[in-house]
């Protein structure tokens, strides 16, 4: 196989006593590709984007891009790769200047990476503005004169303007009303097969990784709990914490017959993690061993890694008997 | 204890944004409100606390608790009512709580402005921090020292100790992690089972109204456009908005 198109090993970001992401390895290939990063607050995968485009420091391992390391990138090199890899975030209006029309917000960022010849740039802004489905005369318009939705296609459009080959989508729809998201994740998987996209997606929602990604990584406190195929991970959970997440969600088909697995207590501070596996406190599998031992991520069946020292039974469905409701379960 | 909606209509200037010809909220019913942003399900929320007119939202028609008439009521007499028969909860918690004092001082505050003393109070406070399944030391924090999720559920707690008979709550899970949004709607389900208390739930989610309600009304630009038992409507839609509201869910093992 090539290599990827982006290699995390081992990574580290720490902030001063919180080790907020601890030892993630990723590989993304070429696109078109989708890489879903799951987890709740605090689990690290907004963080894990972010050092990825070096919007914060990593302080470990290695983040290779296009063969080469993305920490010791400098200059022109350091510039060319701030085009090649591009974020969206979850608020476009982190990305949108109030002060500023949307065509010039556009160009800007053409013209800092001259894309396009500078005749062109009204023109190419249009262009972009059309791809995302937006109507060209947009251009003129101030970021307040959209709507929420509309905001958000102009961020991708910006983030697309520079022909990036990885994008990093944070929460893309999460502020936004359901036929916005429903809108907004058509336009993405347009966009990733015209365009060849990689990308990692950050999302809190399974519904959003099982339409527009491959692979899913789901996080757990700064450490990938498990990672794999997205159909083969719904579908067949290897970690009791996949398990309990996608017993959480809530569907409109599932309702009324649904069970779930209840997790005892909050997650645990980053600042001061339990030993052994990080889930444990809250896993309704710990044993002794997952008290003092920390499971190391392996495969547990081909192309679906697992950090749980339980994860054959749970891959058997012996281990976890979902809890049914309402009431406790049958004695 | 019932509360009727009938030919209500909220309106800001010659604009109308909410034209409701007839909702009802029985005893210990959860009936969901559901749609997007600007469909009104908000200032109907308002309206029924009687606050749209903070917003500077005229309301006509009426609103009837238990047969009185709310639209009329002197604002004294709406100050009994409010926060104490009817409470509510909102997307930010955080709202709810001054971040320059305790949540047990704003708790406490609240249960002695509807009349009880100072020991009846914080004994209040206490047991209904522990039917939210909270501990009640957590009243000495800060609304900053607690998490989303824990400061939802003291402002369900409050809504308890006042022995609130509806809770509006709008939007109260959207911004919790589904983990937290899975406790908050077990725990809205079983106050209902334990104290009969009835629950208009305001949502954009239609799988979130699936899991909790009884009924669901749907609305768009200020009408109803589709209510009845949730099961019916979720499964057999009949207006093409719902439908399309449906379709919009991202649904866990669609693609292939």
């Amino acid at each position: 196989m090539n290599a990827p198109l982006l290699r995390v090993t081992d990574l580290k970001v720490r902030f001063g006593p919180v080790l907020a992401v601890n030892g993630v390895s990723l590989d993304v290939p070429a696109g078109p590709f989708g890489l879903g990063l799951v987890g709740e607050s605090g689990s690290g995968k907004s963080t894990i984007g972010r050092a990825i485009l070096r919007l914060v420091p990593s302080s470990g391992g290695s983040i290779v891009f296009g063969g080469a390391s993305v920490g010791s990138l400098r200059g022109a090199a350091l510039k060319a790769y701030r085009r090649d890899a591009q974020i969206v975030f979850q608020d476009p209006d982190n990305t949108l200047d109030p002060r500023m029309r949307i065509g010039a917000t556009l160009s800007e960022a053409l013209r800092t990476h001259g894309v396009v010849p500078h005749r062109d740039l009204q023109a190419r802004a249009g262009e972009l503005l059309a791809e995302a489905g937006l109507d060209p005369a947009f251009a003129e318009r101030y970021p307040h004169q959209l709507s929420g939705g509309q905001r958000q296609r102009v961020a991708i459009a910006r983030a697309l303007s520079v022909q990036p080959r990885l994008l990093v989508l944070d929460e893309p729809t999460s502020a936004l009303d359901v036929r916005t998201q429903a809108h907004i994740l058509k336009l993405i998987s347009r966009l990733r097969d015209e365009r060849k996209l990689a990308y990692l997606l950050i999302t809190h929602n399974f519904g959003v990784v099982s339409e527009l990604c491959e692979q899913t990584a789901v996080l757990y406190l700064g450490k990938i709990a498990e990672l794999g195929p997205t159909d083969v991970l719904l579908r067949a959970p290897a970690h009791p914490y996949t398990v309990a997440l996608r017993s959480a969600v809530p569907e409109v088909d599932a309702a009324g017959r649904r069970s779930r697995i209840v997790l005892a207590g909050d997650p645990p501070q980053a600042a001061s993690p339990p030993p052994g596996c990080v889930f444990h406190p809250r896993c309704p599998l710990a044993i002794d061993r997952c008290r003092a031992e920390v499971p190391a991520l392996r495969e547990v069946a081909p192309g679906h890694h697992a950090a749980c020292h339980r994860a054959e039974e749970v891959l058997a469905g012996t281990a976890l008997a979902p809890r049914s409701e309402p009431g406790p379960a049958s004695p | 204890m019932n509360l009727v909606l009938s030919e209500l209509s909220v309106s800001f200037g010659s604009r109308r944004v909410v034209a409701i010809d007839s909702l009802v909220l029985g005893h210990g019913e959860i009936l969901g409100l559901a749609g997007e942003s600007g469909s009104g399900k908000s200032m109907t929320t308002l309206a029924v606390l009687g606050l749209a007119a903070t917003v500077g939202a005229t309301v006509g028609g009426s609103i009837k608790l238990d047969g009185q008439e709310l639209t009329t009521l002197s604002a004294p007499e709406l100050r009994a009512i409010r926060g104490r028969r009817i409470a509510a909860i909102f997307q930010s918690p955080a709202t709810a709580f001054s971040p320059v004092y305790k949540v047990g001082t704003v708790f406490t505050r609240a249960l002695r402005l509807h009349g009880a003393d100072k020991p009846e109070a914080s004994d209040l406070a206490a047991s209904a921090m522990r039917q939210v399944l909270l501990p009640p030391d957590l009243l000495r924090r800060y609304p900053s020292q607690l998490s989303g999720g824990q400061l939802q559920r003291v402002a369900i707690a409050l809504a308890l100790a006042l022995r609130a008979e509806i809770l509006l709550a709008d939007e109260p899970t959207s911004a919790l992690d589904v983990t937290v949004q899975a406790e908050v709607l077990d725990l809205l389900r079983s106050l209902r089972e334990s104290t009969g208390l009835s629950i208009l739930f305001i949502s954009h989610d239609l799988a979130v109204i699936a899991e909790l309600c009884d009924r669901v009304a749907v609305m768009r630009n200020g009408l109803i456009v589709e209510q009845g038992p949730a099961g019916q409507v979720l499964s057999a839609p009949s207006d093409p908005y719902t439908i399309e509201l449906l379709e919009s869910v991202p649904k866990i093992g669609s693609s292939s």
